[in-house]
């Protein structure tokens, strides 16, 4: 690998997602040493930095389901110069967009008024609380995205392939066995 | 019978007379991405995931009869990305959460998109609301991953002589639905033992009680790409 010589900034976060994809990234085990030698970390659960300044790269896990994920994708998309959606929720909306057949106002109902055992529940309207989307969307179908790792999860090693290509400037491929979507 | 030869990417072919293009390459173990072919059943030509250019000019491979001498191409960069569009086009059509589905690692729609090496759907999703049929006590229809290849139709048509499936509407409306006057499964004379059982390429007719029985990485295409897989690649789910 050629390597840059200076470092990358990375951005990482977790948005509709469930943080399995975090989860499988550090499954990349103690190959996350060699990666610290390329890149440095800005927002991301491993540093806690709560907003993404001007970066290489972002890697967005999860769909869009309420205002604030909007919000945390525009500003990955602001900053940072190659975008990647990982994960299976980031590419098509996954598990959470499976409430899109059904309207808003029902789940809602259901959850917090008809479901057995409630007695005086209300929906939640605390004005800190973001507001859900309507739909579930991917994150393609609000800002563009460079690069996309589908899987739920990605396994550690289809991540590395994909960082490892982009790092060393070739464009990033999945063979058999490393690209699935499940 | 009469015999010949043609070239797919650069090879040489042989085909007896009445072979269509995709029946030629497959006796020759060669792949040509399909979906609504089956070499059991009489081809569709309906999801052109099949085209190819003879002499230039795209046309179903799994509908075109092989002619000797021609020069057919197939797995070209121009051809396997209109190849990925179709599929693209595919899976925001439907809702494939392959997560959980009970077909995902033996569905062909998947193996197909991971041969030809999809990343993501690309367009923007239909999120289609269409509600399971649960009704027949021994099999599911699922049809948010229903991808309109009539092979279920043709089977129950062709071999079981029963009719119990359909396509009803036209272009984007197009759906599969069943016969009976209710639409519901329970209320035909389907069975475990029809050919229409076991056709499906992807999840949509599946047996109950018998979800997620093989492990991942034993699955039919965990185990191989589509590619190298021989047909019929359906196995018993
Ligand atoms: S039918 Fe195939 S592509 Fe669709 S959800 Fe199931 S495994 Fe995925
Ligand atoms: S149910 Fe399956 S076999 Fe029947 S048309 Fe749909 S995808 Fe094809
Ligand atoms: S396989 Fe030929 S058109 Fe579908």
């Amino acid at each position: 690998m050629d390597a840059p010589t200076k470092k990358l900034k990375v951005a990482t976060t977790s948005l509709a997602g469930c943080f399995g994809c975090h989860m499988s990234f550090l499954d990349i085990d103690e190959r996350l040493f060699a990666l610290l030698d390329l890149v440095e970390f800005d927002r991301s659960p491993i540093t806690d930095i709560k907003h993404c300044g001007p970066c290489d790269i972002g890697i967005v896990e999860g769909g869009l389901c309420n205002a604030e994920n909007v919000h945390v994708l525009r500003e990955f998309r602001a900053n940072c110069r190659i975008l990647i959606a990982i994960g299976a929720c980031a590419v098509n909306g996954g598990l959470p967009a499976q409430r899109n057949s059904l309207s808003l106002p029902a789940i809602l109902e259901e959850i917090y008024h008809a479901q057995h055992g409630l007695t005086h529940g209300s929906i939640p309207d605390d004005p800190e609380l973001p507001l859900p989307l309507d739909k579930v969307h991917p994150l393609h179908e609000v800002v563009k995205v460079d690069y996309f790792i589908p899987g739920c999860p990605p396994s550690g090693d289809a991540i590395w392939k994909v960082l490892t290509d982009l790092l060393a400037g070739r464009e990033p491929e999945l063979g058999h066995g490393l690209i699935h979507y499940d | 019978m009469s015999e010949g030869n043609f070239t797919l990417d650069g090879e040489d072919i042989p085909f007896q007379e009445g072979q269509t293009i995709m029946q030629a390459a497959m006796a020759a173990g060669k792949y040509i991405p399909h979906l609504c072919y089956h070499p059991e059943f009489k081809p569709h030509g309906s999801c052109k995931l099949c085209t190819v250019r003879v002499n230039g000019r795209a046309t179903a491979s799994c509908t075109q009869r092989a002619a000797s001498g021609a020069v057919v191409e197939s797995n070209t960069h121009a051809i396997n990305d209109e190849r990925r569009a179709l599929l693209q086009m595919l899976f925001v059509e439907g809702n494939h959460f392959c997560p959980s589905c009970e077909k995902s690692g033996n569905c062909q729609l998947q193996a197909t998109a991971y041969e030809l090496g999809m990343m993501s759907p690309h367009y923007d999703h239909f999120f289609p609301n269409r509600p399971v049929d649960a009704s027949h006590p021994e099999y599911l229809l699922d049809f948010n991953r229903c991808i309109l290849c009539s092979l279920c139709i043709r089977a129950s048509r062709d071999v079981d002589g029963k009719n119990v499936f359909a396509l009803s509407g036209r272009g984007i409306k197009t759906r599969l639905i069943v016969n009976a006057k209710s639409g519901r499964l329970a209320d035909t004379n389907f069975s475990e033992a029809d050919k229409a059982a076991h056709v499906c390429p992807v999840g949509v007719i599946l047996k109950k009680r018998k979800g997620f029985a093989q492990p991942i990485g034993g699955r039919t295409f965990d185990l191989n790409p589509i590619s190298a897989t021989p047909h019929p690649t359906i196995k018993e789910g």
